[in-house]
This record gives structure tokens, sequence and C-alpha cells, in this order.
């Protein structure tokens, strides 16, 4: 049976609309409009013990109401969802000891104090016994490099710091689901890393089940089997991160480094041509034809160097999200996927296959 | 490890952990210790010179110890303020409303929905945590003040039932005060702005519980209105308590009441707190 067993959820919001102008307002005392928004639209999801899945979509798409309807702090319209065999808004105190939640912008820690006593709260809250608390917590500690910062008032702490405090907190009880609504938000490009490479060895090792929220690719890259594309409370895509890259991304990225520029406007036969500075040529080639076609230029080019990319995967989602949920099919189908150039393109070669001679 | 002993165990890890908190900020919390002594100050000085004033209007060279107000003279005002300030020291609820009222609109009661804690009872041994603090800070001050003053206590110290009966009267508005302010907290969860009523409860409360003077000056039926509600169990009555003026059956009759007050109150908290989540897990989160 599945860990998480999600049928047809929705949730629905009523939002007060106020309209412009003093006049409006006034009236607004006794008259209000409301507009029904669909944060969730009848979803369907399944997630098995040891997974470790990623929610994307954009801002507003349903992601963080559905880690919320999971972790019980609100309920929805309709549909269904267990977890573990829980309802989780009937907030059991068996269903709260096997889970925890950490949200990147809120912090759940005693602010003026150090860390180290909401952990011992902690302990307390969830029953945990004393010597598995100690092994827990310094595992944790060592495994984050915490250790001199426990005696720190978390106010002291920076935002990296923080979230490790955070995530330590939370997993003190051993729970065996993790929710995490976004856990490198405003974090630097080294406190991001260690994040992820903690999450990485620490469901590896106790094959607890992860969902995250993210809007860092990196994120995702470096963490997740398993994406789900949630845009207007929907699911557009669930499936591996290497299917996405295989159904979407149609187009790799050639780029060469030529010895001299004769012929250069050619280029544009194989592909499109998405920078041209001289003796740099950067080009998207269909996915089938990057062999033959780089054999073909290797020939009749004299190339000092060349590396073949997929595009980053920002530009992948960013085309998913803009384009309405029903075509996504299509695109897949046709075969253009119409990416836009990226000033991150060159940066975010994700799986490249790099060829140097 | 029992059930009983694991919350046990829990209360103590909360308490222990809001004494520490308390203990951070030792300016502010010594200025507002202070502080608690300067309104009743004015307000012992208000009432001096009304008695003064009265005592000039006679014209007769009457002392102005010979005056009095509906039963009460001079010293009996005095003592009335300065047990008045005992009181409120249990019943004052700072910041209880505003920050229940805030983590419900900032949505940090998330943490009470997701983790295996109850959030009215964490807030409640916060809170008595925080007081003991406060208590074992401000016994020197109030005891300084208090010895001071003795000679304004015509009736003397308390007697021991009448002191066991203040110990009761004095839990009780403590236990009152939260569950009120409480309450007025979880309103937030549908006005999302509590301030206005946070305000209007003060005043009422100001008036009502006979913190600006003695409830029995009011005239009828005033006096009997007042007596049905429960603000005069916040300073009113906890200091009549101490005056001696409440005593035997009367006294045993008005600890029952009050702590009926508490229970209901304490209900109520609960069932706001019941039906806001609903809300709050249908449209807000």
């Amino acid at each position: 049976m599945p860990l998480i067993e999600i049928e047809k959820l929705s949730k629905h919001y009523q939002v007060y609309q106020k309209q412009e102008g003093l006049w409006a307002s006034v009236r607004g005392l006794f008259h209000r409009q409301y507009r029904r928004v669909t944060a969730l639209d009848g979803i369907d999801l399944k997630v098995e013990r040891g997974e470790f899945v990623a929610f994307l979509g954009p801002n507003g798409a349903g992601k963080t109401t559905t880690l919320k309807i999971l972790s019980g702090v609100i309920h929805p319209t309709s549909g269904t969802c267990r977890v573990m065999d829980y309802v989780p808004w009937q907030r059991v105190n068996a269903y709260r000891r096997r889970f925890a939640l950490v949200m990147g912008q809120k912090n759940q820690l005693w602010w003026d104090l150090p860390a180290q006593e909401s952990f011992r709260l902690h302990q307390h809250i969830y029953q945990i016994p004393a010597d598995q608390f100690q092994a827990t917590r310094d595992e944790l500690v060592d495994l984050l490099g915490l250790g001199k910062l426990l005696r720190q008032p978390v106010r002291e702490l920076s935002l990296g710091e923080r979230m490790k405090m955070e995530l330590t907190a939370a997993l003190l009880h051993r729970p065996e689901i993790l929710f995490l609504d976004e856990p490198t938000i405003g974090l630097d490009v080294v406190a991001q890393h260690n994040i992820q490479q903690f999450l990485k060895h620490y469901q590896e090792a106790r094959r607890i089940t992860i969902l995250l929220t993210s809007h860092y690719m990196k994120d995702i890259e470096a963490l997740c089997q398993r994406v789900v594309i949630i845009n207007e409370g929907r699911i557009q895509f669930d499936g591996s991160l290497a299917e996405i890259v295989g159904q979407f991304h149609q187009e790799r990225i050639v780029s060469l480094r030529l010895g001299n520029s004769n012929g250069i406007d050619d280029l544009s036969q194989f592909g499109r041509v998405t920078r041209l500075q001289p003796p740099q040529v950067q080009l998207r080639i269909p996915r089938a034809q990057v062999t033959s076609s780089l054999a073909e230029i290797l020939n009749r080019y004299q190339v000092d160097d060349v590396s073949v990319s997929d595009p980053p995967l920002e530009e992948v989602f960013a085309h998913l999200f803009t384009r309405g949920k029903s075509d996504i099919k299509e695109t897949a189908d046709s075969g253009t996927a119409a990416a836009s150039d990226s000033a991150a393109s060159d940066s975010a070669a994700s799986s490249a296959g790099v060829v140097r001679r | 490890m029992s059930a009983l002993g694991s919350r046990l165990n829990l209360w103590w890890a909360i308490f222990r952990v809001s004494v520490e908190e308390r203990l951070v900020y030792r300016g502010d919390f010594a200025f507002g210790t202070l502080m608690r002594f300067l309104p009743m100050l004015t307000q012992i000085f208000l009432w001096w010179a009304i008695f003064d004033a009265m005592a000039a209007r006679q014209g007769d060279g009457t002392d102005v110890n010979a005056i009095r107000i509906k039963g009460y003279n001079l010293h009996d005002m005095i003592a009335y303020m300065l047990l008045v300030m005992l009181a409120r020291a249990f019943s004052s609820m700072p910041g209880l409303t505003s920050g229940i009222a805030t983590s419900i609109q900032k949505g940090e009661i998330k943490k009470f929905l997701i983790q295996p804690v109850d959030m009215l009872g964490s807030l409640l041994l916060q809170r008595i945590a925080h007081k003991l603090v406060y208590y074992l800070i401000a016994i020197g001050p109030f005891a300084l003040v208090f010895f001071l003053c003795r000679s304004f206590f015509d009736a003397g110290f308390p007697a021991p039932d009448q002191l066991l009966g203040l110990v009761l009267v004095l839990i009780g508005s403590f236990l009152l005060g939260f569950a009120m302010e409480a309450c007025l907290g979880l309103v937030a969860f549908w006005l999302l702005e509590v301030s206005s009523l946070a305000f209007i409860f003060m005043l009422l409360s100001f008036f009502l519980s006979g913190h600006m003077f003695p409830l029995d000056l009011m005239p009828a039926p005033l006096d009997w209105i007042i007596g049905l509600l429960p603000f005069q169990y916040l300073a009113y009555f906890p200091s009549a308590v101490a005056l001696g003026k409440v005593t035997g059956e009367e006294l045993v009759w008005g600890i029952v009441v009050q702590y009926l007050w508490v229970i209901g109150f304490w209900v109520l908290c609960r069932w706001l707190w019941v039906r806001g989540l609903t809300r709050y897990g249908g449209y807000g989160g």
C-alpha cells in the first residue's frame, strides 16, 4: 500500500475582493464580493515509502497547499487523502509523531534561546527516550557541522545555520515522512549545497520519505528521483527527471570554439544559432541529429573545442509553466520545444556530455 | 514512562524553557518591574488630592483622615490601591491577546497543529513561568512598598483564614485574566485585527475591575450590574478580601463564583480554539 494516497483532492478559498476607492471601501463594510480561488483542482497522487519527491510549479500553483493538507494544517474542500493510514487533518498525536514539516520561511525554534533548548523541548513533545534523543541529536549535529553553534541564541545565527537547526529539530523524533517547503529559500550557494548534501545523505541512509517544494532547480537536480509538476492546482507531469529531460528537451546545446571563422554563417543549417561570438559559437540542434551534425561540423570546420549539453532545467520548467495545461502532451509530441534562450544556459549544463579534442 | 509521567515531563520542559527565555532580557525586565509602581503612585496622589480638597471644603479645619467617601477614608483608599496593584500583578496579561492574534495572522500557530502539543496549555505554562520569575524579582520592591505604607492598613495584617482565601483568590484572578485575554486573542480567527477589541476590553476592565476606584463606590443599580460581571475578580475582589471587607460565607461564595467564571472562560477558550481551527483549516493556512 502506498505511504501517501491522494485522490481527487481539491481546495478552494474564498478571497475578499476589494474594489478601488473610498466609496467602494465603505460599501465593502456592508456587502462584500468574494472570489473563489482554486488552489487544488482534483489531484491524484501516490507516494511509496522511501521516495524523494519534488513538487514544482510557479507561485500559487498549489504546492504549499498540498503540503499543508498532508501535514494536517488545513483540510481539503473535497477529495480524500491518507498518509500512513491516517487522515492528516484529524491531527491525531500518533500521526503527528511520525512526520515533520519544515518551512523555509517559518521559524519553529525559540528565537531568544540557543537551539539546544528547543531540541530538548522537542524531546519531551515527541516523547523521545533520552538515549535515542542524544544519539540522534549528536548524529545530526555532526552531519550538519553545528557543534559550535548549539549554545548560541537562534536569533544570532545566519539564515543557513538556522535552517540547519530547523532540520535538526524536525528530525530528532526520526519522522518517517519529511515535508520540506522551500528549505533553501534565501540561502547562499554554499549553504544550499550543504543542505542538499545533507538531505541526500540522510534520505539514503534512513530511507525516509521526503516531499519537497522548491524554486531552485539545483535542489531538484541534486535530490529528487521523481518530479511532480503542479500548475494551477493540477498535476501536469509526474515522472522522473530523466523523463522530463527526454520528453521536453528536444534540443541539445552544442558549443564550439572554432580555429577560424571561415563559413561560420553556414552553421545555421545544422540548427538554431543561439550565440555567435567568433570564435565561440553556440547552436541548438535537435536531439536526434546531434551525432550526425556534430560529425559533419567536425569534418568541415576547424574545431578547437566542443561540448554538448542539455538546456538548463529552468528553461524547460519555465516553458512548461507558461504553456496552458492542455498542450503539454502536444509539445512533447511535436518535438519543437520552443525554448527561449536564458542567460543561465551556459552555466547550467546539467547532464552535459563533454567532448574535447 | 507512563502517560502522566511524560505529560508532566513535557509541562516541566515548557516551564523551564519559558523561564530561561524570560531571563534573557534583563534590562527590559527590570525596567518593566519598576514601571509597574508608577501608575499606582499617580492614582494614590490623585486620591490624596481629592480627600485633601474635601477636607478643605469643610472649612472648619477638619482633619483629612476624618473624611469618608462611602465608608472609605484616605488610609483605606491608599491601602485599596496598593492591593489592586498586587492583584493586577496576578491578573494582568501583557501581550497575551496580541500574541495569540499575531500568531494566528502570521500562521505561527501551524507549529501547534503539526506538533503533538497543545497551544493553550503551552501558553498557560509560559505565562505561569513568566509570572513566577516576575514575582521572584518583584517581591523585593513590593515588600518594601508595603512595608513603607504599613500605616495605611488600619485593619492590620490579614488573619490566617483570610490569607488562605486571598491566595486562592489571587490564583483565581491569574487564571481568569489568562482565560479572558486568551479568548479575546482567539477571536482573531474571525477578525484578523483584534487590537481595537483589545483596547475596548482594556478600558472596560480598567473601570469594571475596580482598577480605578473601589467598585462599592458605584451607585445603584450600577454596582449590582458590575457585581454580575467577571471583571471584579481581576482587581476589586482580591483587594476587598485582603482588606477584610469580604469574610466568612461571603468569601467562600465569592471564590466559588470566581472559579466558575474561570471554568466558563476556559471552556469558551477551548470552544473558540476548536471552532477557530475548523475555520482556519477551511480558509487560511
